[in-house]
């Protein structure tokens, strides 16, 4: 019998990509394979090498000495959109995440200490790690773009295909830029309850999301209102740490995720609400990444965050009363449906909107290529699955569509725009706060 | 370096992007689901069309070496083990849909696409691809052909071969054979010899699948029992009294603990066994069976007897038998799953002889079974990485498929010959009855070329 799979009597050392993964979760996966036909990558490209079961291969073989890790091999990690699709699918409750993250991080930290005539990344060390995080900075950046497009020259832009002229990530960030909305007023420390008070919740605004859906929060807050919740935004709390994590910046994330679990005291409030599914996911796995002194407080802090459709459905939502005649599809966000595994609650608010019909979404358990920084690093996989998503969003007949997080909305967005479709594309909160409002699409 | 000859003729062939022949990539390719048997294919080709699949077996052919097929990796018989090494056909990349005709009944599809896939093109028409085998989520149509798939609904709508109307595939020499889909009684029935024949005669390329009308009710229940004797007991009773029901789906106390665990069904927790059973058909008359069989389960000793009220309930009791096997994974970190079928009325005894087994070779046996159709699914539980563990399981496994054939039963049912139960062929068979097996296979495949060390022993 040939068993190339070996013991780990040789644990791996300090240089091996996997020092940080938990052995164990490793043997988890007995190779069934239903994990392939949800993977994005492997129903893309085919290849057992892009696809989960082949992903958890190459990282064992790396983890147990049987091979290095070859650039090939990398290639195929990278190319992982982290979607968690996977682990929805998987039988065995195999946690892909927990066994890719840590792996990414120890390739990316290897190759900090190394240092080997790396080329200096400006768009990882700028972009992502100084700018995406700080919502005053980003803001900041923006500012010269906003007045472009109030003037009416970014769609001139546009139109001309002097946008399409930008290079690289650069280029694929400008033409992510969603058209300007009103975004409203700078959010307050605290909204009280509308009627009754039902519970006492403390809202996550995050980075990349307060400066592209201000408009967004502000609707979430006025449909807890709604709900007899008083919301209290608390100062001093920051992004999540995702963005960090996920590029491999792991103690960077760390020390955001403490600055968030200092903003907010657990105490007085019920929950921790959060409109965002990948600052959600992030949030939810606080207390999994780091084993410190903290670690303890990370997990309370974690117990309490839940997505505000979750937390809504839980709670009862009180029915909109506002018809809005539309036909929409619901896309579920990876980071909601896969990694935090709500997906009736959205829909089930969504259902009480007088007039709104709900079409299925075909294949909606795929990712829509965004994921984070995803869609900047790897374009042309990102592409091939906006388009897929598109697709099949363009199928249902629907001219609305829902989705819960900010990559996915901007991602759908930019493709929406590109076929010039006469599609909307709007957070669920979004739509709820114009129901209560009384108002409809414009 | 200069590339391999064989690599750079696949490469010139099917182009460098469709081709992947590095020792790190190659490692992915060298089982399926079945694990114990692993070997490391020379290079894995990514054929887009058909005459790209001509290409790659005529390159083969050129460096004699053999060829592999396969599609989503999901056998359980290691039929697509490289056991000889060679080059493996990956079909993923011809995954169209190619015509779904409500009308004719019939749909055509390329052997990439996942079953589910075309279920779900399917959804809401009324109409239905009726195998619907437990990998469905993830396996392709043109892997269920080449293994004759079954499923929980084999029991009334029978296997793969009973629903397919025409294959194209390649044959060893690169010729393209057409079978199908106009139904010819005057000539030999090629499909149903392609059918199972796990790539051995043939790289099944496209197929003409019949499409049934979706059953316009379903009745589901959960009934469980205190012992899996009562429960084995009362699938022959239910069949005895006249019903054949759309599906029998049995699991036993070690599987439910695993599923338990997993997803909170809700089991009573003193279940020794429970039987999943669903009846479909028109309205009229399936009230009436329902209260029929909710019956023959409580005076057969069913502790319980849960029906579904609603169309997610119904999927909800489906959802904890097809995702039963992959929830071992939280038992053991490896496992083997038989494919054991004995006649209907020797259930009880098969599973109290598994258990038997089980005590004497110290190895860990949880049960599912089509218990309808006499198919038991002993899962055989072990550590890989023990390897008197491993030989303890392999010999159980062995000493319960010799019982199912002293049974008069069989050692598949569904899940094929692969290399895994290649050394029973010879208890299963007449030597006559070999011999006009290989010599079929010669005719396709003189040069021994098509997945060779599989389904028929040397």
């Amino acid at each position: 019998m040939d068993t190339t799979r070996g013991d780990i009597s040789n644990p791996p050392a300090d240089h091996n990509p996997a020092r940080n993964v938990d052995h164990h979760l490793f043997l988890e996966c007995v190779h069934c394979g239903l994990c392939t036909a949800t993977c994005p990558t492997f129903t893309e490209l085919g290849d057992e090498n892009d696809g989960p079961r082949g992903r958890i291969q190459l990282m064992r073989m790396v983890a147990e000495n049987q091979s290095p890790l070859t650039d090939r091999m990398r290639r195929h990690l990278e190319l992982c959109l982290d979607c968690r699709a996977c682990e929805t699918a998987c039988p065995s409750g195999v946690e892909y995440g927990r066994l890719i993250e840590p792996f990414r991080v120890a390739v990316h930290e290897t190759e900090q200490q190394a240092k080997v005539e790396q080329q200096f990344d400006w768009f990882r060390e700028i972009v992502l790690y100084r700018l995406f995080p700080y919502a005053e900075r980003l803001r900041a950046v923006l500012a010269p773009v906003r007045m472009a497009q109030r003037l009416g020259l970014w769609a001139a832009a546009e139109r001309i295909g002097l946008l399409r002229l930008a290079p690289g990530r650069m280029g694929r960030m400008v033409r992510l830029l969603p058209p300007p909305v009103r975004q409203g007023p700078r959010l307050p420390r605290f909204l009280p309850a509308v009627g009754r008070k039902r519970a006492v919740v403390g809202f996550f605004v995050g980075c990349v999301a307060d400066v592209m859906f201000r408009h967004t929060h502000w609707a979430t807050l006025r449909v807890l209102q709604q709900n007899g919740c008083d919301v209290f935004i608390p100062e001093g709390q920051g992004c999540c740490g995702a963005v960090h994590l996920h590029a491999g910046s792991s103690r960077k994330a760390r020390e955001m995720a403490d600055a968030n679990l200092v903003a907010f005291e657990l105490d007085r409030c019920d929950a921790i609400v959060v409109n965002h599914a990948g600052c959600g996911a992030m949030m939810k796995e606080y207390g999994v990444h780091w084993h410190d002194g903290l670690q303890p407080h990370r997990e309370k802090f974690a117990a309490k965050v839940m997505d505000v459709h979750e937390f809504l459905d839980d709670l009862g939502l009180l029915c909109p009363p506002g018809r809005i005649e539309e036909v929409a599809t619901y896309h579920d966000a990876c980071h909601l449906g896969h990694a935090q595994e709500v997906t009736e609650a959205p829909r089930n608010l969504l259902g009480t909107i007088p007039g709104l019909t709900l079409r299925d979404l075909p294949e909606t358990e795929i990712c829509c290529g965004s994921a984070g920084t995803y869609n900047l690093n790897e374009a042309a996989m990102a592409d091939r699955l906006a388009q897929r998503k598109l697709d099949n969003i363009v199928a249902t007949g629907a001219n609305l569509v829902l989705a819960a997080n900010a990559g996915c909305l901007l991602q759908i967005g930019r493709e929406v725009r590109r076929r010039k479709l006469p599609l909307r594309v709007m957070h669920p909160m979004d739509l709820l706060d114009l129901s209560y409002r009384g108002e409809c699409l414009v | 370096m200069a590339l391999p000859p064989l690599i750079a003729d696949l490469r010139r062939r099917l182009g460098p992007k469709n081709v992947v022949h590095a020792p790190s990539e190659l490692a992915v390719y060298d089982c399926d689901a079945f694990t114990v048997d692993r070997h490391r294919p020379d290079a894995v080709v990514f054929p887009h069309s058909t005459a790209q699949v001509v290409a790659a077996v005529e390159t083969c052919s050129k460096h004699e070496v053999p060829i592999i097929s396969r599609g989503s990796g999901t056998g359980l018989a290691g039929g697509c083990t490289p056991t000889k090494g060679g080059v493996v056909v990956m079909l993923t990349r011809m995954n169209h849909i190619l015509e779904l005709s409500l009308p004719d009944r019939l749909a055509v599809v390329e052997a990439g696409v996942p079953n589910i896939q075309l279920a779900r093109h399917l959804a809401g028409t009324g109409y239905q691809y009726a195998p619907d085998p437990s990998s469905q989520g993830a396996s392709t149509l043109g892997g269920n052909v080449a293994t004759n798939a079954g499923g929980p609904h084999t029991l009334k709508d029978g296997v793969t071969v009973h629903h397919v109307l025409g294959i194209e595939a390649v044959l060893a020499d690169g010729s393209i054979l057409q079978v199908g889909p106009v139904e010819d009684p005057a000539v030999l029935d090629l499909q149903a010899v392609l059918c199972g024949s796990e790539g051995t005669l043939g790289i099944i390329t496209k197929v003409w699948l019949r499409l049934t009308r979706a059953a316009e009710n379903h009745r589901a229940l959960r009934a469980a029992f205190t012992s899996v004797d009562d429960a084995t007991a009362t699938v022959s009773r239910i069949i005895a009294a006249g019903i054949i029901p759309a599906a029998m789906e049995l699991m036993d106390r070690g599987i439910l603990g695993a599923v338990e665990e997993a997803f909170h069904f809700g089991f009573p927790p003193d279940a020794g066994a429970i039987l999943i059973i669903e009846l479909d058909g028109p309205a009229v008359g399936l009230e009436e069976k329902q209260r029929q069989m909710v019956e023959l389960c409580r005076s057969n000793g069913a502790c319980e007897v849960l029906e579904a009220q609603t169309a997610k309930e119904r999927e909800t009791l489906w959802k904890c038998r097809k995702l039963s096997v992959g929830a071992v994974g939280r038992l053991s970190n490896s496992y083997m799953i038989q494919d054991g079928v004995v006649p209907r009325t020797r259930l009880p005894h098969i599973l109290r002889r598994i258990a038997e087994i089980a005590r004497h070779h110290q190895v860990r046996i949880v049960n599912v079974a089509h218990a309808g159709d006499g198919n038991v699914h002993p899962i055989l539980l072990f550590d890989e990485r023990d390897r008197d563990e491993v030989r303890r399981a392999l010999a159980a496994g062995r000493e319960l498929l010799d019982e199912c054939i002293a049974c008069g039963g069989s050692v598949t049912a569904e899940h094929g010959i692969g290399i895994e139960k290649i050394e029973f062929m010879e208890r299963l068979f007449a030597p006559a009855d070999l011999r006009a097996m290989r010599r079929l296979r010669e005719a396709f495949d003189p040069h021994g070329r098509m997945n060779p060390g599989k389904l028929l022993p040397a």
